[in-house]
């Protein structure tokens, strides 16, 4: 044993403390534990003193409070009387809108790009790649500015709106066009609808089951498909007046009334999100349908599968897995890209955060709520995605 | 042992090009179809864009404001400092492409081409003043290729060691600084307020300290998150997935606006600090990730081995993992660098002046471009498409160079 000269209390189990690992790793978890909370209580401190100062709160009372400020557009119903809870809860619905629309629309985008750019046709794969690699290396920023004043902002005037069959008019006023509107019947309308949707559902998963089991053909896609679309064709008659009615934009005295109007900040928002997002994704969905090897087309079609078996059995299923993780980040970076909106004008969560900034001057409850909202969505689409991939994921043996 | 068969490749099948037009477009049938419409839309957009851009746009304010969207208003008797730095770059650069080849060459060749170019650009440089300061200007940039050829056969000196080029490339970055700021009091080198700096200059600024200033931060994010110790690692996730779960623009709002209120009332700082820190916070976060994958990449026999050797926990990060996981990433890092350069641009939000700000500002100056949006916004996409296309393109070669994700 080494000759210990310093008291007893400085050694563990003959090792000196300053040598021990499991020590040292305490005193490491220790320290950086006091250097972040002690950050934390040095920020929050000076805070509180600074809100003191200016006799400002750090609660959330003031949510409660009339707004003052008008918005350009919104959703439901509002004036600057309704309070900032209100306004916050509209500019979420807001980025939830652009960021659901986008999503659907840029994966069309992006799946169709990804096919051109894998097209045998050598003119149509030039095309495409021209669009990735023009539209990936210019900033959002830039390219939102483009289409909302370069763009939008310099459409006729309403009076001379381009009209396009639909009908639908563009306009500097943004775009009208022809919408379903649903009526007193829509509610018992949408019974059938989602009926249908879950009754074929288990209809698939049962005859398909049945079919793996007894290798009789029971067309489980087919059956799916004819009650998916039987019961709410049904239920449109049944329901005795029609659940939706066409409503058409007319030129009233000063602008269309009527039809579903896109101001000219959200289509340009939407326009830049869905065309800069839909580069990413075709990369994505392109190098997924790449990574499934060319001997399972040719094994597969060995089988005897149709060519559309083969995608729908062999192909998709092994490209999905590859596709998936990089498309969640993609939808994650198009929700968190359209708080560029404010650079705009269209009043999203950020834009009516900040104004609510301007306004009633609590920056960081407003900034703490803002990030959070963030986060959940993040973190709410991200754990959607996962299950999902859970389930498309390889299972080995 | 003589009976191995030496392997063959496949014979490539040549085709003749009327072959090669009869298989990639005209058969069968749709293809041919499909070809048609192809070259309906390359026609019709080739036709529309060149006489749009030749006859149609006014390209007045971009020709008339160059000066503000390269260096915004960074006072014009001080322009020579920006010189300097671009020609230690050039030099640099060049040193580079002679020690290490290949790799750099491209960046390198890149550089020159660009200086070759605005040289002999056919546009009046200096709008409203003589003539001789727009020979001087292009002098100047003639010199940085000749700069690069030089840097590169002193490069090729064996006595030129791999350190003493980083710790130059290093020096630089730190002389970059100090020249753009200048000193307080100083007679050479007046102090420029960091609120002139502005255009193109200021873009790559914010994204250069962004991604230097990141990456120690991001090795020790990434390492905390690898690490065996549950508070320190907790600690580490916790920051990145808070970083990566929020829109930058609201970090660079957050610096700019809470961080005062953070401080105490006696400590102020500089809006383009503020900035710069804001990416440097963001990009963190993502180096962090991109560092991490580095780290996994590295198999378990080499901590092992190093153990055996003797080498100590930390001994083994620095002289055996690191060195190993950071060349791994080093595309990454370069991809991550044109991400950050890019959304520099978002900077706007907080009032500092860069290229897209810069756009902006010259639209509002003259009551005659209102309407020429397009083009200005276009030159700006046009600029930027130049730089990230360029830098993702040498980064596509360097990946192949490195080999990596062939292993």
């Amino acid at each position: 044993m080494r000759q210990q000269s310093l008291p007893r209390i400085f050694y563990r189990r003959g090792v000196p403390l300053w040598r021990d690992v499991v020590v040292l790793q305490w005193v490491a978890q220790i320290l950086s534990a006091i250097l972040v909370i002690g950050f934390l209580i040095f920020f929050i401190s000076n805070v509180l003193s600074a809100a003191n100062a200016r006799g400002l709160g750090l609660g959330y009372g003031f949510l409660q409070q009339a707004a003052g400020f008008p918005l350009p557009e919104s959703v439901l119903p509002y004036d600057p009387s309704r309070s900032f809870g209100y306004a916050f809860l509209i500019g979420l619905l807001h980025t939830l809108r652009v960021s659901v629309v986008g999503i659907v629309l840029t994966t069309v985008v992006g799946i169709i790009v990804a096919l051109a750019r894998l097209s045998t046709n050598w003119l149509v794969t030039k095309i495409a790649s021209t669009y990735i690699e023009i539209i990936r290396n210019v900033p959002l920023a830039v390219q939102l500015f483009f289409w909302y004043f370069a763009v939008f902002q310099q459409l006729p005037s309403v009076q001379e709106s381009i009209e396009l069959p639909g009908p639908i008019y563009i306009s500097q006023r943004g775009l009208y066009m022809i919408w379903a509107e649903p009526t007193e019947t829509f509610g018992l309308w949408m019974v059938f609808v989602a009926t249908g949707i879950i009754l074929s559902g288990i209809l698939h998963r049962v005859l398909s089951r049945y079919q793996i089991h007894t290798g009789k053909t029971t067309y489980p896609v087919a059956t799916a498909l004819v009650v998916l679309v039987l019961l709410p064709a049904a239920g449109w008659f049944l329901v005795g007046a029609n659940p939706l009615a066409k409503t058409v934009p007319e030129f009233g005295r000063f602008n269309f009334v009527g039809g579903l109007t896109l101001t000219p900040e959200f289509a340009a928002l939407l326009t830049g999100l869905v065309i800069y997002t839909g580069a990413f994704i075709a990369e994505v969905v392109r190098a997924g349908l790449l990574a499934v090897h060319k001997g399972q087309f040719e094994a597969a079609r060995a089988l005897g599968l149709t060519a559309l078996q083969v995608l729908r059995l062999v192909v998709f299923p092994q490209a999905l897995r590859v596709i998936i993780p990089p498309l969640i980040s993609q939808y994650l970076n198009l929700t968190k890209n359209s708080s560029l909106a404010l650079l705009i004008g269209y009043p999203d969560l950020f834009f009516v955060g900040k104004t609510t900034i301007n306004q009633a001057g609590r920056a960081v409850p407003v900034f703490v709520l803002v990030m959070a909202c963030y986060l959940v969505i993040s973190l709410f689409t991200s754990g959607f995605m996962n299950i999902y991939n859970r389930r498309v994921r390889l299972v080995e043996r | 042992m003589s009976g191995i068969v030496p392997a063959r490749v496949r014979p490539v099948a040549t085709l003749s090009w009327l072959q090669w037009i009869k298989k990639n477009l005209v058969t069968p049938w749709y293809n041919a179809l499909l070809t048609l419409l192809s070259l309906a839309l390359i026609v019709g957009a080739l036709r529309g864009i060149i006489s749009w851009v030749f006859v149609t746009a006014d390209w007045t304010p971009v020709a008339e404001s160059l000066k503000l969207f390269a260096v915004g208003q960074y006072p014009i008797g001080e322009i020579w400092r920006v010189g300097v730095i671009l020609a230690m770059v050039s030099f640099l650069m060049g040193l580079s492409w002679g020690a290490w080849g290949g790799t750099v060459r491209t960046f390198a060749v890149a550089l020159g081409a660009g200086f070759i170019f605005l040289a002999l650009i056919p546009i009046d440089l200096y709008p409203g003043n003589e003539d001789s300061l727009d020979l001087l200007l292009r002098l100047g940039f003639l010199l940085n290729p000749a700069l690069i050829v030089g840097g590169f056969l002193l490069g090729r000196l064996p006595a030129i060691k791999s350190r003493l080029i980083l710790i130059l490339w290093l020096l630089s970055f730190v002389l970059t600084i100090v020249l753009l700021l200048g000193l307080g009091g100083s007679e050479v080198l007046p102090r420029v307020e960091s609120g002139l700096w502005g255009g193109l200059l200021l873009t790559f600024l914010l994204a250069l300290v962004g991604i230097v200033a990141s990456f120690p931060i991001g090795v020790l994010l990434a390492l905390g998150r690898q690490s065996s110790l549950p508070v320190l690692r907790i600690f580490c996730t916790l920051f990145i997935e808070m970083v990566r779960g929020v829109p930058l623009v609201t970090i660079l709002f957050m610096f700019s606006i809470i961080l005062p209120l953070f401080l105490p009332p006696e400590i102020r700082i500089d809006r383009v600090l503020r900035a710069m820190m804001a990416m440097t916070f963001f990009a963190a976060a993502y180096m962090a990730e991109n560092v991490r994958g580095g780290l996994q990449a590295i198999s378990k026999g080499q901590y092992e081995a190093a153990k055996a050797v003797g080498l100590n926990g930390f001994q083994t990060m620095a002289l055996i993992v690191l060195p190993q996981a950071l060349r791994a990433v080093i595309p990454a890092i370069v991809g991550q660098f044109i991400a950050l350069f890019m959304d520099t641009t978002l900077a706007i939000i907080v009032g500092l002046v860069e290229l897209l700000a810069v756009a902006k500002a010259v639209l509002n100056s003259n009551v005659q471009w209102l309407l020429l949006d397009k083009e200005v916004y276009l030159f700006v996409a046009v600029v930027f498409w130049i730089f990230t296309y360029s830098m993702s393109y040498a980064s596509r070669r360097l990946e192949r160079a490195l080999g990596v994700g062939e292993r």
